[in-house]
């Protein structure tokens, strides 16, 4: 089956007096692994279970493969979802469940048997089709969930918190399965997740949505690297924010902070927009002396450690400047100690690696 | 998942009207009755009537009395048993529990005539203390009777509520509170009993109103100048005009809804048990020598206590002859002879009744828990409010109700008079016990996560199709025991029975074993007849707990979020 893409055009949609979505437009493009990522309460799944028709929307429309999908119900949508806790009927076997979705499509028998193990096989697990839900793993529980949708051959698989359900190191694994699976069989694929992690390691493009709101769409190091405001800036990664005026001194540009004090912009950056925040990663920051040679426009603060906690790949070192906290984030090397609090350390910041984001 | 079709509402108004015409219209036309004049106008001269009748006033007085102390009683009996069962480690606990069903296997009008036996002015017990002490104990004088009868077959509701709350304690309030330095009585006093105590209102209320709406026991007992009684003997000696009949089913409805709205406010109001779920339940405590010897005495006391009027009711179908004496003295099987020569018809009659009925409920449950939980009809909780009203309705007002409203109306095809078909038994009992039926299939649903209904329409299958394929199939072990309580709960229903058969052929069980039980000469093959019911109930008891219990661990995304 060629694959579709999923468009979705001001879509808005109030529970009660509660607007969830407001005015959501994206695209999202055939054969894609495309993220939904935000906190609870954003959004995400209520946008993904309009997709596959459990909420309705009141305004604009959501086309699959072109086809304006508004009104019809959720079993005529031929779009696949495996939910979170997988659903899984407690009183039908595995291979009953699988059947399940072509049974209501009226396959004959012998076609059935085939697909079942056709999907069981996909996910690996043809040899336990006789047995209960409840005899399974959390793992196993998922795959099936995973076969029983794709037994269907949906045009486009809707993924929800898929991951959630599963222990830390599990997680990774399924996380690695699901992608070689989606490059697979190159199916349409949204994922809904509030982990950052998942988002950034699986998906070709990502969503982020706060408050019903789509905040940015773009690759993981797009959004990474030029993140479209605040929320984006402090959801997808750490971030350093600092809120401040600028100030234009000759061809000298001046950044003023109750919070870190007066410092210095290196030239050739862009005057920003009134109420821009200063923001820059912890990765980026840099101590003097730690061997990594500043370059030419750097940024430079004074400060004293307050703390640190050993993370393993790095230590994060809490930094008091002025009236602020920064975070600096300095990779480990075997046996080397922390700073001890309350040593003085100056930092200094490239300026490649300053953003600002506003609201 | 909420949305509304035009066949959800036509399922929903069929129902509503059901429920209209079988509930809200025979209960309309009682208290309607109750209030005119005879003109059409408004009078509260029957109630001025009412109480210048001294036999209605202190009918009334009985009444409360009565169901006031068999609460305070079943009290008594009910708080130690459930607070050792929850807190203490102890071996007696399946003896506990054993306690809280044998009761309610055992109809309290059955049981009734062998405690009359067993504690009666010449039962065996005050045969022996007479011999030994020359003493007698009047535990089954009048009033005493019932109060004995009621507070043995209905303490278990106390029990079992009380239990459930003491348990849905978490530990971490016990223990943030011993934390804090409190300990002994004042941990129970200021934590322990406030959290429980909506539990313990719910048991309680309900005790009152069964006991203040009870017919058949004081029935049984001979005792009648109580309210639920004397509303009966209007009604069938006066006739079906007498307005005091009326009167006293209006005070009794009065009565029933107000301890239970009372009890719900109450419950609504405080019961915080389930702010913090899911910890563990409270370690249990060691029980010293000492404590253990009086808890197993209490244990032993109230065992013996509970199984009296079911040995007494076996004794008494397989004696000869028994009276003067402590123990019968011949034995015969001759009773139950008796009993499949000439009961047969009203065994077979329970089945049919209670079967219909049973099954009526089971559809009419699940549909209106499908409605209410699944689907976003305006006004749907309606539909679950006025069942619910039915588990509030004395059976004497329902059957007064079906009598008055009923009357003169004829089945289509020449089936005769509804009010002297066998129709009225379905009806009337299929409408009394769909709440307990509803109860059981809202829980089953509730069970159900709504994504396993989600995943079915996600794959291809339509509303219809889901109900059936998944939504009923889940539910199936509560449609199972719902199908079962409203079948045994209707099984041994007296009150509406004794009001509504019109001729002995069409007489249930329940009504043959109150029939057999008027005459000294009827009381052996009444008794057989009690024991074949009792098995009855013990059977389906069983069944439907085990129902319950197969199908709730089987549903493995059910407790997930």
């Amino acid at each position: 089956m060629t694959p579709v893409g999923v468009d979705i055009r001001n879509v808005a949609l109030s529970f009660g007096t509660t607007q969830v979505l407001k005015d959501i437009t994206v695209s999202i493009q055939p054969g894609e692994f495309f993220a939904l990522l935000g906190p609870s309460g954003s959004g995400k799944s209520t946008l993904l279970r309009l997709i596959a028709g459990f909420n309705q929307h009141s305004h604009g429309s959501v086309l699959v493969g072109g086809k304006d999908v508004t009104g019809t119900p959720p079993w005529k949508r031929n779009v696949g979802m495996v939910f979170q806790n997988y659903a899984l009927w407690p009183h039908m076997t595995v291979e009953q469940n699988v059947a399940f979705g072509l049974e209501e499509r009226k396959f004959p028998r012998e076609k059935i048997r085939e697909k079942v193990a056709a999907a069981l096989e996909l996910v690996g697990l043809s040899a336990l089709g006789k047995r209960r839900p409840g005899q399974l793993s959390g793992g196993q529980q998922q795959r099936v969930a995973i076969a029983r949708t794709l037994a269907i051959e949906p045009q486009v698989l809707l993924l929800d918190e898929p991951l959630s359900n599963l222990d830390a190191r599990l997680r990774v694994q399924t996380r690695q399965e699901l992608v070689k699976l989606q490059k697979r069989l190159g199916i349409t694929t949204i994922f809904v997740t509030h982990d950052q992690e998942e988002a950034l390691t699986t998906c070709h493009r990502i969503a982020v949505m706060d408050q019903g709101v789509i905040q940015q769409v773009g690759t993981p190091i797009e959004l990474f690297d030029h993140p479209a405001n605040r929320f984006v800036a402090q959801f997808v990664g750490s971030v350093n924010l600092f809120a401040g005026r600028f100030r234009r001194e000759g061809d000298r540009l001046r950044f003023a902070s109750v919070q870190i004090g007066e410092i210095d912009l290196p030239p050739g950056l862009e005057p920003p927009s009134e109420g821009s925040d200063l923001a820059f990663r912890p990765h980026a920051v840099h101590f003097d002396g730690d061997g990594r040679t500043p370059s030419e426009g750097s940024i430079r603060l004074d400060g004293a450690v307050e703390g640190s906690e050993f993370l393993g790949e790095f230590l994060r070192y809490e930094i008091r400047v002025g009236e602020a906290l920064v975070t600096a984030d300095v990779p480990h090397e075997r046996g080397r100690l922390p700073i001890a609090a309350g040593t003085r350390v100056g930092l200094s910041v490239p300026a490649s690696e300053l953003r600002f984001v506003s609201a | 998942m909420t949305r509304t079709s035009p066949a959800v509402a036509a399922v929903a108004l069929a129902i509503a009207a059901f429920l209209v015409a079988f509930l809200v219209v025979p209960v309309a036309a009682v208290v309607v009755t109750a209030f005119a004049d005879g003109q059409g106008g408004f009078t509260l001269a029957h109630f001025a009537a009412f109480a210048q009748i001294s036999l209605m006033r202190e009918s009334f007085a009985n009444s409360l009395y009565v169901a006031g102390l068999t609460v305070a009683f079943a009290t008594l009996i009910a708080v130690p048993l459930a607070y050792l069962t929850v807190r203490f480690q102890f071996r007696g606990a399946i003896l506990i529990q054993t306690l809280g069903v044998l009761p309610l296997v055992m109809p309290a009008f059955v049981g009734a005539s062998a405690m009359q036996l067993l504690f009666g002015r010449s039962g065996s017990v005050n045969l022996i203390l007479k011999d030994a002490f020359g003493i007698t104990l009047p535990l089954m004088e009048g009033l005493n009777g019932v109060i004995f009868v009621e507070t043995l077959h209905y303490f278990p509701f106390i029990l079992l509520n009380l239990s459930a709350a003491l348990a849905n304690i978490d530990s971490s309030m016990e223990e943030s509170a011993q934390n804090l330095g409190s300990s002994g009585w004042r941990l129970f006093s200021r934590i322990v009993f406030p959290l429980a105590l909506p539990g313990y209102v719910a048991g309680a209320s309900l005790v009152f109103i069964k006991v203040f709406d009870d017919l058949g026991t004081p029935l049984v007992l001979n005792v009648t100048n109580m309210l639920a009684p004397q509303a009966y003997l209007r009604v069938t000696s006066i006739g079906i005009e007498d307005p005091i009949g009326y009167v006293i089913c209006v005070i009794l409805v009065v009565f029933s809804i107000a301890a239970m709205a009372g009890s719900w406010w109450f419950v609504k109001r405080r019961d915080y048990a389930v702010v913090s779920r899911g910890g563990a339940m409270a370690p249990r405590r060691r029980l010293t020598p000492w404590q253990t010897f009086l808890a197993y005495g209490w244990i032993a006391l109230v065992l013996l206590l509970v199984l009296s009027p079911h040995l007494g009711i076996l004794l008494l179908s397989f004696s000869k002859v028994w009276s003067f004496t402590v123990l019968p003295e011949q034995f015969t099987l001759a009773h139950y002879a008796t009993v499949f020569e000439d009961s047969t018809r009203m065994i077979w009659n329970t089945f049919l009744y209670c079967g219909l009925a049973a099954l009526f409920d089971v559809i009419i449950g699940t549909a209106i828990a499908y409605i209410v939980l699944r689907t976003a009809l305006p006004g749907r909780q309606l539909l679950d409010h006025l069942v619910t009203v039915a588990l509030a309705m004395p059976g004497v007002v329902l059957g007064i109700g079906y009598l008055r409203t009923f009357r003169g109306i004829e089945l289509p095809f020449g089936g005769g008079a509804l009010t002297a078909s066998w129709l009225i038994f379905v009806l009337a009992y299929a409408v009394r016990r769909l709440p307990y039926a509803l109860r059981s299939c809202m829980a089953a649903l509730q069970q159900v996560h709504p994504s396993l209904e989600e995943a079915a329409e996600n794959l291809g299958a339509n509303r219809w199709r889901t109900i059936r394929r998944v939504v009923v199939p889940l539910m199936a072990g509560g449609i199972l025991a719902g199908f079962v309580t409203s079948f045994i709960t209707a099984a041994v229903e007296i009150s509406e029975t004794i009001l509504l058969t019109s001729r002995e052929s069409l007489a249930p069980m329940s009504y043959g074993i109150y029939l057999y039980m008027q005459s000294i000469a009827g009381r052996g093959p009444g008794a057989a007849l009690g024991v074949i019911a009792v098995v009855l109930v013990a059977v389906g008891t069983y069944l439907s707990h085990r129902f319950v219990a197969a199908n709730t661990p089987q549903n493995p995304t059910g407790g997930k979020p």
